[in-house]
């Protein structure tokens, strides 16, 4: 197990570790200390190894996420695993805003609860958020899949392409062209793999499925150029 | 951008520790806000009595030409410390009026940045380590306070631009974001008799809310009531004699830190200006949603 710690060491030093592991890297198992809410821990690592950051920590943890783990054990700040291509991040406490922004694939895993706009323009990542979320969440979401265990607040799925919206609470209220959508038993077995990938047992029943109702300007043929 | 943090103690054990806990929350929120920084710190009041804020531009003013002033147009009872460009004047509340009238007439070009029976502001251009050194701020004690660090948006860098803004007796705000209908509020709160002096947008915000209280609303009621008549970004941490109050607006861009434990609760704008706090690890700590009002009381 490597150990770092950022106040120590400092942030660029730990960074530049990271991102120089390769993916045969026999370094797989990465400790860090002391994040004291330091900006951009963990970004841009590209193998498949296990960072462990011991607190919580401020804007853009783990963003750009390739192959790797990476668990913060703590709460985080605006930006988490942004732009993430692949691996898994799990976050043991809250999330700020914008969890999950522009992310492309991977699994990101909130145990707390997620702010505002959490999954805005979702490219194909997975989101899992035990708790609530807030406001404007997948907004112009592309690909993926958001599912909230609580509740959502308001303005959900606005201008939502093909991202797929799971809430089991209530919903405050939906954004410009998000429906609720039929379930199906591809959707639910969807939902079920990435509830037990997340280790949470709740009914893939007690769900409801929101998407796009393809109403908007740009769904029509005839506004293309 | 812009950093705020605040700090507001539950325990007063804690108050000869306020300054410099303060301190460490300010400075860490320095590449929020390098170009100016501003502190409001509620001291302990003394009966009957006002104290005045007065800023100068220069560090070299020679305060006791304005003492001597006032000593012989007011009051044989004044006091005066100096803090670097600022001072703050002790005086009876009856005469708080005829001081700031001396004040304001004189050619000293001093400006009255506070008054109140327990605020004091300091502010100034520079980074927040610079500022808080110049003023001392690890040495004030009080029963809370508030800080601000500066990336200016809607107004120069002066001194004029920098937070906190207090436009009413004990009040002061700090603001992260940009107010987008100020110049029409402005108007308006003029014409209603409020004293605005710089074209600084959370002036504006300031003296609003002091509009809302002199109108009978109380601070959370104020801070309520500027969601529905302030358009732009805010997210406004606020001080009243007794009083601690957040609001962000409904899109809550601008981010926003609460701690709360048994001694104190703190507000940062990250996170990270509240990792230096005592038991900060055990403390309750949350985002606190938009268009809602969190206000602490002694």
């Amino acid at each position: 197990m490597q150990k770092y710690d950022i106040v120590a060491n400092g942030l660029r030093g730990l960074n530049k570790a990271l991102q120089e592991q390769e993916i045969d890297t026999n370094q797989t198992r990465w400790e860090i200390i002391n994040p004291k809410g330091s900006h951009a821990i963990a970004v841009g690592v590209k193998a498949p190894i296990e960072v462990t950051i011991k607190g919580s920590t401020g804007y853009y943890c783990a963003g750009m996420n390739q192959l790797a783990t990476v668990r913060i054990e703590g709460s985080v700040g605006p930006g988490v695993a942004e732009n993430m291509m692949s691996g898994t991040v799990i976050v043991e406490g809250d999330a700020s805003q914008y969890a999950g922004a522009t992310g492309h694939g991977g699994l990101l895993l909130i145990r707390g609860n997620a702010s505002s706009r959490c999954g805005i323009s979702m490219k194909g990542i997975d989101i899992v958020v035990q708790g609530n979320i807030g406001h404007m969440s997948a907004f112009m979401g592309q690909s993926g899949n958001l599912v909230v265990c609580g509740n959502a607040g308001e303005a959900l799925g606005d201008s939502l392409y093909e991202a797929n919206i799971f809430v089991r609470g209530s919903v405050k209220s939906l954004g410009v062209d998000c429906v609720e959508k039929e379930m199906n038993s591809a959707l639910m077995s969807n939902l079920q793999s990435l509830l037990d990938q997340s280790n949470i047992k709740v009914a893939v029943e007690d769900f409801k499925r929101f998407g796009s109702a393809r109403k908007l300007y740009n769904f029509s043929i005839d506004n293309a150029y | 951008m812009c950093g705020i943090v605040g700090l507001f103690l539950k325990d007063q054990a804690l108050k000869e520790r306020l300054g410099n806990l303060l301190e460490g929350m300010l400075i860490s929120m320095t590449d929020r806000g390098p170009d100016s920084a501003g502190i409001a710190v509620y001291g302990k009041p003394k009966s009957g009595r006002i104290k005045i804020t007065v800023q100068s531009d220069s560090s070299d003013f020679d305060f006791k030409t304005l003492k001597d002033e006032l000593l012989k147009k007011i009051d044989e009872s004044i006091i005066l410390q100096r803090n670097d460009s600022h001072a703050v004047l002790t005086v009876n509340a009856s005469k708080s009026d005829a001081v700031r009238n001396v004040i304001l007439n004189s050619s000293m070009n001093l400006r009255v940045i506070s008054e109140g029976e327990s605020i004091e502001i300091y502010k100034a251009v520079g980074e927040p380590r610079q500022v808080a050194s110049r003023f001392h701020l690890s040495e004030m004690c009080g029963s809370h306070a508030v800080g601000h660090t500066r990336m200016a948006t809607e107004s120069a860098v002066t001194t004029e631009g920098a937070h906190p803004f207090s436009t009413g007796k004990d009040q002061c705000l700090v603001h992260n974001g940009s107010l987008s209908n100020h110049n029409s509020l402005r108007r308006r709160l003029i014409r209603k008799g409020l004293r605005i002096e710089s074209m600084n947008d959370t002036e504006v915000g300031a003296a609003y809310l002091t509009w809302k209280m002199q109108n009978g609303d109380s601070l959370d009621e104020a801070l309520a009531n500027s969601l529905r008549d302030l358009d732009g970004f805010f997210t406004f941490v606020v001080g009243t004699k007794n009083g601690f109050g957040v609001v962000r607006d409904p899109i809550a861009c601008k981010p926003a830190v609460l701690a709360e434990t048994d001694q104190y609760v703190a507000f940062g704008s990250e996170y990270r200006a509240l990792v230096h706090l005592p038991e900060i690890e055990t403390a309750e700590v949350w985002e606190p949603e938009p268009a809602t009002v969190y206000f602490w009381n002694h």
